[in-house]
């Protein structure tokens, strides 16, 4: 028996530091490999790979100005990565963020046209959580025909964002109620005390993303923190010991599942806030699925997240002025997310290639020895 | 000297942090049965999954009549003539006996299955060895008896010289298992070569030649065995001298804190598994139920956890009758503890730390949480506390329960549960997988419960065990309790009849 | 009211669901084959557009439909190793793969058709397959007049229920696969390879996919669009679990939400006074319903979703 507990206190150290660094370049590791693929892509289209890679990081950090799209960018994708990581973490699987998104950010910019003249901080909070609430109620369905009927959540949340996504268009639709005399397919305008203004100068930035990591944090602390994070978690990883344990499963996966809504619901809502001010057919160009890559490459763990939605923000901003110079396509931007979810999610790892190599060292080392001792016989 | 028909040398196979087989040196001979005996975790299995080709050695040779062979998968194996019966059956369900026993080598008519030759087939090689089956019933529907007839058919219709079986008495009845015996004698006379993968000292004793002990990965000893004794064996076994007896006290009973009457249920298939089950467990004392698996204990486990509802009858726990539908949790709300038959799945979370599965059950507790927030120092106290307690083996309260041995899993599991401070402690296979030393710990913390004056309802396979520590001796069979014995009076025989059904007993 | 249910309910109906039904036969029975063998695939939407948009170059290049066909299925059979390899040689988790590869195939037709025509949506339109009237069955009452109208893909697909039915169920290849979906330690000591069995169900898969997203460029519309597929491949996946993963369920189910988009668009057409929104909201509302109401509890292949570890 190889005994773990004899090694000396440093060696045990050294380990776990490894480990942990190892974790953390996984990440980084997988990013880096996405990006030499794509630029072997952008190289066989026949778009110059230098000009390329370097009007994507201009385009996303050269300027103050590129600096607060890319933060403008990644705010709904921090809250849909967040919305994937507190429901994947209990269990569900939750590709429906879409919808839910769309449904929070329509019930956002209603409530931002019904009061004239609240104070920002106030009405700011009521649209916000009117798209929490939205989003909560959107996801609430599919998880009680899962725990009521057993029909896996996957297909439902699809259908329910093909469904949100029709409903919303015929709100904001010339038959819709929610248009209200706008000569587009649009709600009118919130009102002016709901929009965010710009923190800096020559800079689009505003407070959006800072209040999503504010919310980021007190995700990590209900999750890892409370009685009801615990129980979540334990069912995310085990139902049945979770279940044998006394935990209510079922309660658990509706809480997290609604949790999980009310984050993509809050990112529509802000998206209204901070960007645009108000409704629209075509509202989301496909953050919920953009929000299962985010979170992936966060590990699922809001610090990561925080990280890796303000990577994809950038990326997406730096792609669109890639785009005008060196005209490489912005879906490759896509490209590069799936990329990036197929080496996080295949574990392929440097610290497992090191230590298989260090392993298949060793064995050769003891197979010499066994020789040697045999060498009498043959 | 006679070649043996199958060499190893030298076989070394590691798992992380586990030198599992330590450069084994072993050979069989034609027509002989030899036993591989060795505690849980001494690398039997191991050693007989590099044979077969499931796991691939680090190091080593293997020779098949003097020739050096390599064996990288079970198609290898097979091809050789060896065949390996395992303690979970490698069956498919939801197929019949003729479409599992074709899988692999399908008989094909025009390029599509032929059933009729697979009836056939399956029904021939029957008849030749002498084990009778069905062909056309679905496995899930037949006996265990009767699915491992048809594994060991499987393996000599395969073209197996040489049989591996694992742990195979572990199902049957001590009446089926001369059954079994008679078989191999059969097959040793036609010329092949039986290893017995065991733990149990009496089978070595009963039916094979000779008998190789295994420990921590190496080979400790190869004996004739009709020239060792028991003792001896066992003693290579743990590698110092066993004293397979417990010592109770006599102690005195007072109420009935679990009443179970006339119970039953369906398992998940919808068919009956528990036929009017009745049964008490006293306080003060260790009720033992006795039973092939199969015979509704699983299902009873499931009944009174809750995740299965019964049809019909009483539950009674501290004199609260629990409705027919009931959560886990209000079973433990009654005082209840719980060690689940398998840990892995029902009672530990591998990605949990330690001081969360400790948790598990108290997060509502209010030395623990306060309204939402959990307090992270009382956790940890709690933890430490317990694990010195409970001599739980773990680098640190923060290490990941799945990285700890099976043995000081269980540790957590009893910890936890008997940290309840239960009325009834419920006890499923609770030494299942564990070492010597970890069994012993866990037989003393059982009668330190029961010396508190806690019941005690054990629930095992193993009748060593229902012998050692119950003071009632109850047997299901068939879903319901048909025999109950007091210690005194019951003998392995008698018990042995009433498992197969053969008998019943009440107690007036 | 009852001049709508008039003019609905006339032979064109049935034609429709056949066309709308026929990328849903293939994408669920191809959905089938990937599970049956334990592996979840969530890919089939992206499977069926690389399919679309290999059906539709080449289709364009070459002024050769069939040839389209192929090359679609091809690129599909491409989509179907990477999600295979990722799922059983790395064991990465199976619904994030496949989310993975809808991710992909979203963003490659539109980075090449930027290449190609500088105006990223869609293809000029490409040479098709027309459909064709088959003599003999177009004669039979009732549903005869449906033979009268048909797709050769359609009838390619109908073929493969028909053959997937026999293979999974009458020959060595159908029982190992349902074999392995259920216990593959035991496939694995019967000393065949379950990696094997595995990576060619999963590339049926993508191939089926490919085929059913080549009919979509090349036979229902001329030309590909970007995510023409809206959301088809999840409905195929929903007709698969509502035809308890059989090929006659599926085809069953399969025609039951072909009919649902038919209904859809022949109401639009007919110019009933309901919001086009709504219905179009129909095929999905119904397979809720399908799925919420009539399927009961799903028994999963028991071995699904969990990768196969040797050691």
């Amino acid at each position: 028996m190889i005994n773990k507990e004899k090694q000396p206190l440093y060696h045990k150290f050294r380990n776990s530091l490894i480990q942990s660094v190892g974790k953390m370049a996984d990440p980084i590791i997988a990013i880096i490999m996405a990006l030499l693929v794509g630029s072997i892509i952008i190289a066989i289209t026949g778009d110059d790979v230098l000009l390329a890679i370097t009007s994507l990081v201009l385009g996303a950090f050269g300027n103050m100005r590129s600096l607060g799209q890319s933060f403008l960018a990644a705010t709904p994708i921090l809250f849909t990565g967040l919305a994937f990581a507190v429901a994947y973490r209990s269990g569900i699987f939750n590709i429906g963020a879409e919808g839910q998104f769309l449904v929070g950010a329509i019930a956002g910019a209603y409530v931002g046209t019904l009061f004239i003249g609240l104070p920002s901080y106030l009405y700011i909070t009521m649209v916000l959580l009117a798209g929490a609430i939205f989003g909560a109620l959107w996801a609430f369905l599919p998880a009680i025909l899962k725990i009521k009927l057993g029909v896996h959540e996957v297909i439902n949340v699809i259908m329910l964002n093909k469904i949100a996504l029709y409903f919303t268009n015929w709100l904001v639709s010339s038959s819709g109620p929610f248009r209200m005399g706008s000569t587009l397919p649009a709600t009118p305008f919130v009102c002016p005390s709901v929009r965010f203004q710009p923190i800096f100068p020559n800079s689009p930035m505003n407070v959006g993303y800072f209040i999503g990591m504010v919310i980021a944090y007190v995700i990590y602390l209900i999750m890892w923190k409370t009685k009801g994070g615990f129980q979540m978690r334990a069912v995310g990883h085990n139902l049945y010991a979770a279940k044998f344990s006394g935990i209510y499963a079922e309660r658990s996966m509706v809480k997290a599942f609604m949790l999980s809504g009310a984050l993509a619901g809050i990112g529509g809502a802000m998206e209204i806030c901070s960007v645009f001010g108000r409704f629209y057919a075509g509202f989301s160009p496909g953050y919920g699925f953009e929000g299962i890559a985010v979170s992936l490459l966060g590990n699922n763990h809001p610090a990561g997240i925080i990280i890796s939605s303000i990577l994809f923000g950038a990326l997406k901003t730096g792609a669109m002025r890639m785009q005008i110079l060196a005209g490489t396509n912005v879906n490759l931007v896509k490209v590069l997310q799936a990329l990036i979810i197929f080496f996080v999610a295949s574990r392929w790892s440097l610290v497992k290639v090191i230590s298989n190599y260090k392993e298949k060292k060793r064995r050769l080392k003891t197979s010499d020895s066994s020789l040697s001792k045999e060498g009498g016989n043959k | 000297m006679r070649e043996p028909i199958l060499r190893l040398e030298n076989i070394t196979k590691v798992f992380p942090g586990v030198l599992a087989n330590d450069q084994v040196n072993l050979e069989v001979q034609e027509g002989e049965i030899l036993a591989l005996l060795g505690e849980n975790g001494a690398g039997k299995s191991t050693l007989m999954n590099v044979l077969f080709g499931l796991y691939t050695k680090d190091d080593g040779a293997i020779y098949f009549r003097g020739e050096k062979v390599n064996i990288t998968c079970p198609k290898d194996a097979i091809k050789l003539g060896i065949g390996m019966v395992h303690q979970h059956f490698m069956l498919i369900d939801n197929l019949t006996v003729a479409e599992n026993f074709i899988l692999g080598s399908e008989p094909t008519e025009r390029g599509l299955l032929s059933l009729k030759q697979a009836k056939k087939i399956v029904n021939q090689c029957s008849k030749e060895y002498g084990l009778s089956i069905n062909s056309d019933s679905l496995v899930a529907d037949i006996s265990v008896g009767e699915q491992q007839r048809l594994e060991i058919l499987k393996s000599l219709h395969r073209g197996a010289k040489i049989l591996i079986l694992d742990e195979p008495t572990a199902v049957l009845t001590p009446q089926k298992v001369e059954e079994l015996y008679k078989v191999l004698r059969d097959l040793k006379s036609k010329g092949h070569s039986i290893i017995l993968i065991t733990h149990k000292l009496k089978e070595i004793k009963d039916i094979s030649d000779r008998v190789a002990v295994m420990r921590s990965g190496k080979v400790v000893g190869v004996h004739e065995t009709a020239t060792v004794t028991a003792e001896e064996l066992a003693e290579l076994m743990v590698g110092r001298p066993v004293v397979l007896e417990v010592t109770k006290e006599r102690q005195k009973t007072g109420e009935r804190i679990l009443e179970v009457n006339n119970l039953h249920a369906k398992d998940y298939r919808n068919l009956t598994a528990l036929n009017g089950c009745s049964l008490h467990v006293k306080s003060g004392e260790i009720v033992g139920i006795a039973g092939v698996d199969g015979n509704g204990q699983s299902e009873l486990l499931q009944v009174l956890s809750g995740f299965i509802v019964r049809d019909e009858g009483e539950i009674i726990i501290n004199n609260r009758n629990l409705p027919r539908k009931f959560a886990q949790k209000e079973v433990y709300d009654c005082g209840v503890g719980h060690i689940p038959e398998d840990r892995m799945r029902m009672g530990i979370i591998a990605d949990f730390t330690v001081e969360e599965n400790l948790l598990l059950g108290f997060e509502n507790d209010e030395r623990y949480s306060s309204r939402y927030f959990l307090k992270k120092d009382a956790i940890h106290n709690r933890a430490v506390n317990l694990i010195k307690e409970f001599d739980i083996r773990t680098p640190s309260p923060l290490t990941e329960g799945g990285k700890l041995s099976g043995g000081n899993q269980q540790k957590v599991i009893l910890a936890r549960e008997i940290s309840k401070n239960p009325n009834l402690l419920i006890a499923a296979q609770p030494t299942r997988g564990l070492d010597v030393s970890a069994i012993e710990f866990v037989y003393q913390q059982l009668l330190e419960q029961r010396k508190e004056g806690k019941g005690i309802l054990l629930i095992s396979f193993e009748l060593d065990e229902i012998f050692a520590l119950s003071d009632r001796i109850l047997v299901i069979y068939g879903g319901e309790i048909i025999a109950e014995f007091t210690r005194s009076e019951a003998t392995v025989k008698e018990v042995g009849l009433c498992m197969a059904g053969v008998r019943r007993k009440s107690n007036d | 009211m009852i001049q709508i249910i008039l003019q609905i309910a006339t032979v064109n109906i049935l034609i429709a669901t056949l066309g709308m039904a026929t990328p849903l036969i293939l994408g669920s029975i191809s959905g089938m084959y990937s599970e049956l063998s334990g592996i979840i695939n969530l890919g089939i939407e992206g499977m069926m557009i690389m399919g679309a948009f290999g059906a539709g170059i080449i289709s364009l290049a070459t002024g050769n439909p069939w040839l389209g066909v192929l090359f679609g299925i091809f690129l599909g059979g491409c989509m179907g190793l990477i999600h295979a390899l990722l799922c059983i040689k790395f064991r990465a988790n199976q619904s994030v793969v496949g989310v993975g590869i809808n991710i992909l195939a979203g963003g490659i037709p539109a980075v090449m058709l930027q290449y190609y025509w500088g105006n990223p949506g869609r293809t000029p339109q490409v040479a098709s397959i027309k459909n064709i009237s088959i003599p003999l069955l177009n004669k039979i009452p009732a549903i005869g007049a449906v033979f009268g109208d048909i797709n050769p893909l359609t009838l390619i697909a109908l073929f493969i229920v028909a053959g997937s039915h026999l293979l999974i169920y009458y020959t060595p290849f159908g029982l190992r696969v349902r074999a392995v979906g259920h216990h593959p330690k035991a496939v694995d000591t019967s000393g065949k390879n379950v990696f094997f069995i595995r990576y060619v169900s999963v590339i049926i898969s993508g191939l089926l996919a490919g085929l059913g997203g080549s009919y979509l460029s090349v036979a229902q519309l001329s030309m590909f669009v970007n995510e023409m597929t809206a959301g088809r491949g999840f409905i195929a996946l929903a007709a698969m679990i509502f035809g308890k993963r059989t090929p006659l369920g599926c085809f069953g189910a399969a025609l039951l939400f072909g009919f649902a988009d038919a209904l859809q668009m022949t109401l639009q057409a007919v110019g009933v006074p309901i919001a086009s929104d709504f219905l179009l909201m129909i095929p999905y509302v119904l397979t809720m319903i399908a799925l919420a109401g009539f399927v009961g509890k799903t028994v999963d292949p028991v071995a699904l979703g969990k990768p196969y570890v040797k050691s």
